[in-house]
Order: C-alpha cells, then sequence, then structure tokens
C-alpha cells in the first residue's frame, strides 16, 4: 500500500489531476473526531446540464426540390419519415470533467454534440450551456482558401466569439503555435494539408474556452499529429477546463474520460465509469451478450459467444505454489484453463493485469507469438500461461482473461473478471505503476553546475 | 406537491435538475444575443469578400466598376449620342448621362445583393452545419458587401456629375433617405431569397428572370416620364392604364431612381413625391419595402433553426 509520505510527495510534485472532480463530497469532522465524508453543496451549478433532450428529423417521403413542383403539385405525398436520433436523454457535466459520449453509428452521439454545440434545435427537453464555447467538429471551418493565413485566423476568431482585437491579438500565439510564421501571409490554397490541419488545430484550441465540444477529430491526422492532440488535451484537463468527447474509440475513452455516456440508436444505455461503459459498447458492437452461454445463463462478469468457457484461473510462484500474494522481484506466472464447448480455430488467449484504478499495467496476448495456437474441438481442454518478471508496484491487482476468436481479438469467446485477486508485496511504494530496477548514480561534476541527483 | 406536480407535467415543463442554472441555450437561430458579435462576423465577412475582390485579382477594382461602366457606355452611345437625348433642350433630359450612370449604380446594388444572396447560405454550408453563429449574418453580410461596392461607385458618379457641370444642391442632403429605401427593400429580398433557395432550388433562376423584369419596369433605361406619357396623358389614360400606372408606382425602386435624379441631379425632373401624387401616397412604396423587409426576415427566422439540418 503506498504511504501517506509518498502519497503526499507525489502530490506536491506531480500536476493536480483531477481524478474526481464531483464537488459533492469532502472530507470533515464530525462531532466525536472522526473523519467522515460530507455532502458539500455545490458552490455553482455544472456548466452542462442536459434536460430530458429529445430530436427527430422528419424527412418528407416525397422531396419536393423546386417552386415549381411545390406549386404544381398539391395533392402530392406529404408523409413523412421520422427518426428518433435521440430520445430523452439526461446528464450533466461537472466543471472541469472530461466526459465521453461513445456509440456505434447512427446512435445519435454526433447529433447530440451538434445540440450541444447550438447547430441543431431540440424538440423537447432543455439544455444549460454556461460559459464560452469551442466546437471542434470539423477542424478548419470557416477557412476561405483565398484569404492569407492571418486572415483566416482572425476570421475564425471572430467566429468562435472573440472580438476583432482579441482576435488579432492572439493572432501571433495561433500561428507560432502552428509553426508557421514564415507563411502566415501565404494563401490559404498554397498549404499542404498537413500545415492546413496544424493551423486549424492551433486555431481551435487558443480560444480559451470554458466548455469545449470535440467530436472524432482525432480520425484524421498522422500519428504525430494525433499525439499533439492528445497533449493539448490532457493539458486542459489538468486547466481545468470542461470537455465533452465523442469518439468511438474505446481507448481514448478510458485514457482521458472521467465519466461516459454511451448511445445506442438515441437511447441512454449506460453512464459511468469508462471502463464500465468501454465494456457495454463492446458487448453491442458484437451483439454477444444477449446470447446465452452455451452452458447456459451468463454470470456477471463474463460476457462473449461461449463457445468455450474459461474454467479456472490462478497465479502460480517460482516454487509452483499458489500463493495469495507475491513478492517483487520473483518470477510469477499467470494461467488460465479453457475448456472448449465447440471446435474453435486459432483462439486468441489475453491478458490485462488492473491494479486498483483500473489501469492495465500489464497486457499480454497470445497473438504475438503464438498466433497459430491451432485446432481444439470440443471437449478439449486448453492451459495459457502468462510468465513475468514481477516487477509490479506493492498492492492488489486484478488480472482480466479474454479468449477471442481469430482475427482482430475483439470477437469474444469468453472473458474472465474477477475471478481472484492476488496482492504484490515489496518495501515500501514510490507510487510509480511499476517498480523497474532503475540505477542512480551520483557523481561530482568539475563544472560549475552543482551535481544532478536522478531517481 | 407531488400531486402539484402532476397535475402541472402536461402543462408546465419540469424543473430543472440543479439551482442556480440560468437561462437554457435557445439552438440555432437568425440572431442570437450577442450582438457584438453578430456585428463583428457581418463586418469582417463582407470586409475580407471586398478585399478578396478588390485585391484578389490583377486589375482589382477596376472589374467591379467595369460592370456598370460597360452598360453606361452602350446605354450612354445610344441616348446621347445617337438618340441625341439631353441636347433637345427639354430640361429634365440634363445632364441624362449622369442620371443614366446612377440608375444603372443604383440598380447594381439592388442586383448584386439580391442575386448574391441567393446562394449564400447553401455555399457557406459547412460553416452552416459546423459552427454555431446567427444565421442571419450571411445574407446580411452580401448586403453590405454589395453597399461597399455601391458606395465606391456612388463616388465614381459624383466625379462624373462634377465633371458634367451638376451643381451641388441642398437636396443632396435627401441621399441618406434615398438609400434607405434602397437598403431596406434589397435586405428584405434577400433575407427571403437565401431562407427560400434551401428549400426551393430553382429560386435562382425565377429570381434572375423577375429582377430583369424589375430592370425593365424601373426607370433606369425606360424613363419614368415616358411612363407617365403613355399611361397618363389623355387619351390613353382609361381605368386599366390608371391601375396599371399605380402598379408600377408600387415598385419601391421606381420612388428610389427617380428620387435620386430629382434630387441630386437636376430639379427639373418630376419628383417621386409629385410623380405619386402627394406625400400620402408615398407611403405605399415604402410600406411595402418595409413589408417585405419584415416578410423577409419572418421567413428566415422560422426556417433559420433547421437549415442545418435541410442542407
Amino acid at each position: 500500500m503506498p504511504s501517506a509520505a509518498s502519497t503526499r510527495a507525489k502530490a506536491a510534485v506531480l500536476p493536480h489531476r483531477r481524478n474526481d472532480p464531483r464537488p459533492e463530497q469532502e472530507v470533515g469532522c464530525r462531532a466525536n473526531g472522526t473523519l467522515t465524508l460530507m455532502p458539500q453543496p455545490s458552490v455553482s451549478p455544472p456548466p452542462i446540464v442536459v434536460q430530458s433532450i429529445s430530436k427527430t428529423f422528419r424527412v418528407p417521403e416525397e422531396r419536393v426540390h423546386t417552386l415549381k413542383e411545390y406549386a404544381l403539385h398539391p395533392l402530392r405525398n406529404r408523409r413523412h419519415q421520422t427518426f428518433d436520433v435521440l430520445r430523452d436523454i439526461s446528464f450533466h457535466v461537472d466543471r472541469g470533467e472530461f466526459f465521453g459520449v461513445a456509440g456505434r453509428n447512427g446512435s445519435g452521439k454526433s447529433t447530440l454534440l451538434k445540440c450541444l454545440a447550438g447547430i441543431y434545435g431540440v424538440n423537447s427537453g432543455r439544455i444549460w450551456m454556461d460559459g464560452r464555447l469551442s466546437t471542434f467538429i470539423e477542424l478548419g471551418v470557416g477557412f476561405n482558401q483565398d484569404l492569407a493565413a492571418r486572415d483566416n485566423v482572425i476570421l475564425n476568431g471572430i467566429m468562435m466569439g472573440l472580438t476583432p482585437r482579441e482576435a488579432r491579438r492572439r493572432v501571433d500565439e495561433v500561428i507560432d503555435f502552428a509553426e508557421l510564421r514564415e507563411f502566415e501571409e501565404l494563401k490559404l490554397k498554397n498549404y499542404s494539408s498537413g500545415m492546413h490541419v496544424r493551423l486549424a488545430f492551433s486555431v481551435a484550441i487558443q480560444v480559451d474556452a470554458d466548455v469545449l465540444l470535440v467530436d472524432e477529430v482525432l480520425a484524421v491526422g498522422d500519428a504525430a499529429f494525433q499525439q499533439k492532440c492528445f497533449d493539448v488535451f490532457y493539458r486542459m484537463r489538468d486547466e481545468g477546463r470542461t470537455i465533452v468527447f465523442v469518439t468511438h474509440d474505446m481507448g481514448s475513452l478510458n485514457r482521458f474520460c472521467n465519466r461516459a455516456l454511451l448511445l445506442e440508436r438515441g437511447q441512454m444505455v449506460h453512464l459511468g465509469e469508462p471502463h464500465e461503459v468501454a465494456d457495454r459498447y463492446l458487448e453491442i458492437n458484437f451483439g454477444h451478450a444477449t446470447e446465452a452461454s452455451k452452458d447456459g445463463a451468463t454470470e456477471p462478469g463474463r460476457s462473449g459467444d461461449g463457445d468455450a468457457r474459461v474454467l479456472e484461473a490462478w497465479i502460480e510462484d517460482e516454487g509452483g505454489q499458489r500463493p495469495a500474494s507475491v513478492p517483487q522481484g520473483q518470477r510469477i506466472v499467470l494461467k488460465t484453463l479453457v475448456r472448449f464447448a465447440v471446435d474453435v480455430e486459432d483462439p486468441i488467449a489475453s491478458l490485462y493485469v488492473l491494479n486498483e484504478d483500473h489501469v492495465a499495467i500489464v497486457v499480454a496476448t497470445t497473438a504475438r507469438e503464438h498466433e497459430r495456437s491451432g485446432h481444439f474441438r470440443a471437449g478439449e481442454e486448453m492451459l495459457c500461461s502468462f510468465s513475468f518478471q514481477n516487477v509490479l508496484a506493492p498492492g492488489r491487482y486484478n488480472p482480466l482473461f479474454t479468449l477471442a476468436h481469430r482475427g482482430t481479438g475483439m470477437d469474444l469467446i469468453d472473458r474472465m473478471e474477477g475471478a481472484f485477486s492476488f496482492v504484490v508485496t515489496g518495501p515500501e511504494a514510490m507510487g510509480g505503476a511499476v517498480d523497474l530496477p532503475v540505477e542512480v548514480g551520483i557523481s561530482r561534476n568539475d563544472a560549475q553546475l552543482p551535481a544532478s541527483v536522478e531517481a | 406537491m407531488s400531486t402539484e406536480a402532476n397535475a402541472l407535467e402536461g402543462i408546465a415543463p419540469k424543473a430543472p435538475p440543479f439551482e442556480g442554472l440560468g437561462r437554457p441555450i435557445k439552438g440555432p437561430g437568425a440572431l442570437t444575443h450577442d450582438w457584438r458579435r453578430f456585428w463583428h462576423l457581418t463586418y469582417n465577412i463582407a470586409r475580407n469578400e471586398f478585399k478578396l475582390k478588390f485585391f484578389g485579382s490583377f486589375l482589382g477594382y477596376l472589374w467591379q466598376v467595369m460592370n456598370p461602366l460597360l452598360l453606361f457606355g452602350v446605354l450612354y452611345v445610344f441616348f446621347v449620342v445617337i438618340s441625341k437625348v439631353g441636347s433637345h433642350g427639354k430640361p429634365d433630359e440634363q445632364f441624362y448621362g449622369v442620371q443614366l450612370l446612377g440608375s444603372i449604380v443604383l440598380f447594381s446594388f439592388f442586383g448584386e445583393a439580391t442575386g448574391g444572396a441567393v446562394r449564400s447560405v447553401v455555399d457557406r454550408e459547412n460553416l452552416v452545419r459546423k459552427i454555431q453563429f446567427p444565421r442571419l449574418v450571411i445574407p446580411l453580410a452580401m448586403t453590405l458587401l454589395s453597399f461597399f461596392n455601391l458606395t465606391m461607385n456612388l463616388i465614381v458618379v459624383f466625379i462624373f456629375a462634377l465633371i458634367s457641370g451638376v451643381h451641388p444642391m441642398l437636396s443632396w442632403l435627401e441621399l441618406p433617405l434615398i438609400l434607405a429605401l434602397l437598403v431596406i427593400f434589397s435586405t428584405g429580398l434577400s433575407m427571403l431569397l437565401s431562407a427560400l433557395f434551401v428549400r426551393f432550388r430553382d429560386i435562382k433562376p425565377i429570381w434572375e428572370v423577375i429582377s430583369q423584369i424589375i430592370f425593365y419596369g424601373s426607370p433606369v433605361i425606360i424613363p419614368l416620364q415616358a411612363v407617365r406619357e403613355k399611361l397618363l396623358t389623355p387619351p390613353h389614360n382609361s381605368e386599366v392604364h390608371q391601375i396599371l400606372y399605380h402598379i408600377y408606382m408600387l415598385n419601391p425602386l421606381v420612388t428610389v431612381f427617380q428620387q435620386f435624379r430629382h434630387a441630386m441631379v437636376t430639379n427639373a425632373t418630376i419628383s417621386a413625391e409629385n410623380a405619386l401624387g402627394g406625400w400620402p401616397a408615398m407611403l405605399e412604396p415604402v410600406g411595402l419595402a418595409l413589408a417585405v423587409f419584415v416578410l423577409g426576415f419572418w421567413v428566415f427566422n422560422r426556417s433559420a433553426p433547421f437549415v442545418a439540418e435541410n442542407l
């Protein structure tokens, strides 16, 4: 367990990360001296509040495009097709929270974002929005190709709500961030696509908004650009801005978001922790959760099509024993026994070792080296083992095993979570997620600079 | 308390889930609460488009002013040189060239503002569908852009007028009023057309035809005097002719152009007031212009929230 001293040290050095920005609870002191969690009245309401909004698109069955048709055919088919894209959505986003919205294509998440942004109107319900808004639905909206970059930046700044004077003042910052100083007078049509994207992104984030709405913008752009985007989002989160992030990349969802909402066909399916939302999303995506497994009803914590079943999972130490706690420094093996209900070809087994914060510290899969794991017939059993040197930081760990069909690894056969947990013991926890062997050295330097201490 | 809430359920909206929330957002619309941003956006869009036209191409502004000047050149040659209008000694045909150019320039504004507005919203589809801003900015920016052009053209007209020997008159102070009527009428039509075009794509060719009809139905080429002679003097002034004249005079552009000639060029031409038959009758074209403005705004305002979806 991390000691109080190391936790304090960590808090002092690292930038303040908001893991739970909800201000409702605070540690207080009861009359008899014991500590307790006290509900604290919110100082101000959350910046984004959505109450029972619904949106319906009415598309006429016969689309009339011209005035002539409209006037000449008064008896035409006036029926409409209605699409309920959003049904009774309610949620709120607290100040400084990074809120994710996930869902399949067509679930209504982009429509929800556009309603929040004020681009679409809602048919019923209300939305409250407090603070200056910046919307990233597409980068470079409003760019006029014939104007110079400088003029475009100013125009875009005004579009986002700055006054012309503010926009002009920020131009230099924006251009410097995009690293386009030499090209600022050049017309936009002469820019390469990479320059376009850099400029657009730089413009969008410089607006200094209180609330950001981001819609899968990161899907475009190369890896370097995506990394830059991620860095900016981390920074914004640390600065306490409220962000609503629409995505269908569960990795980003888990990495950035404090809370998330899952939409399916316009309805709220789940609202809560990102990893829960990610799990439900995967279930819906592959539609296997609703099917009963081959053996009968599924237990909580299991999912998959049930072509095989994880019977048992355990941990072994160097001596082959199955302890409840393992010390650092030893070699440990995590094993799982699977029985197949039907014939399966080349299944993939994966291991995720999660710490108490639900962060995956160790991830391993048989797909790497045992791609052709073999043809298993119904009734046969398979033993998978994952062996590694225990450099985990002291604490409790929950392993999660999945078995998937050959391919991407998303087509689940079975998943076992919470079968057991184990504790890693060791000397005082330093606060890192893993305790890798680090060589520390100090020596005297003959130059003026004092000796630097590495840790 | 709960029964009361249930009874109200169908009538009043539910209470907000948190305390201290202000007003809910209104969604997309023609206008928003932020007037400064509205004005800044309109002005900057118009200014950027103007800069592009002015500095964008090689000869820049010359291309802009070439259009009315060419038309003027052709008509000038026909009317003044060939038909010798203006040299017959008729007082209302004095400075005919300036009268002609003035009307052409004013109609140019009307044509540009309305014609440019028709496609303006649809052309900026990506803006409308991706950013929240008051939609009315777009047609108004087009009108403002045409107004910039009008200002530049009027300077040319004034130079030409002074060269031709037109005397500055007190009635020159009427210019803002004349322009106001023109702008109100044009803006109303701009709003109406840009909103209609989103739904009906044949508004563009329809408007082009109507615009041409208005051109010939306004005293640009066909002077008001000729119309009056045809319809009002005996033995032609039958009931039908009276009504036709009345309809003709309803066109606010007739008032604009004629008053421009009267107040700015030479008092010898008949003023709009007299052509209409007195002050009260002036309310008709002015009223029509205001009605068009209100109608245009109403149509645009109604369709503005759905523009993003319908595009």
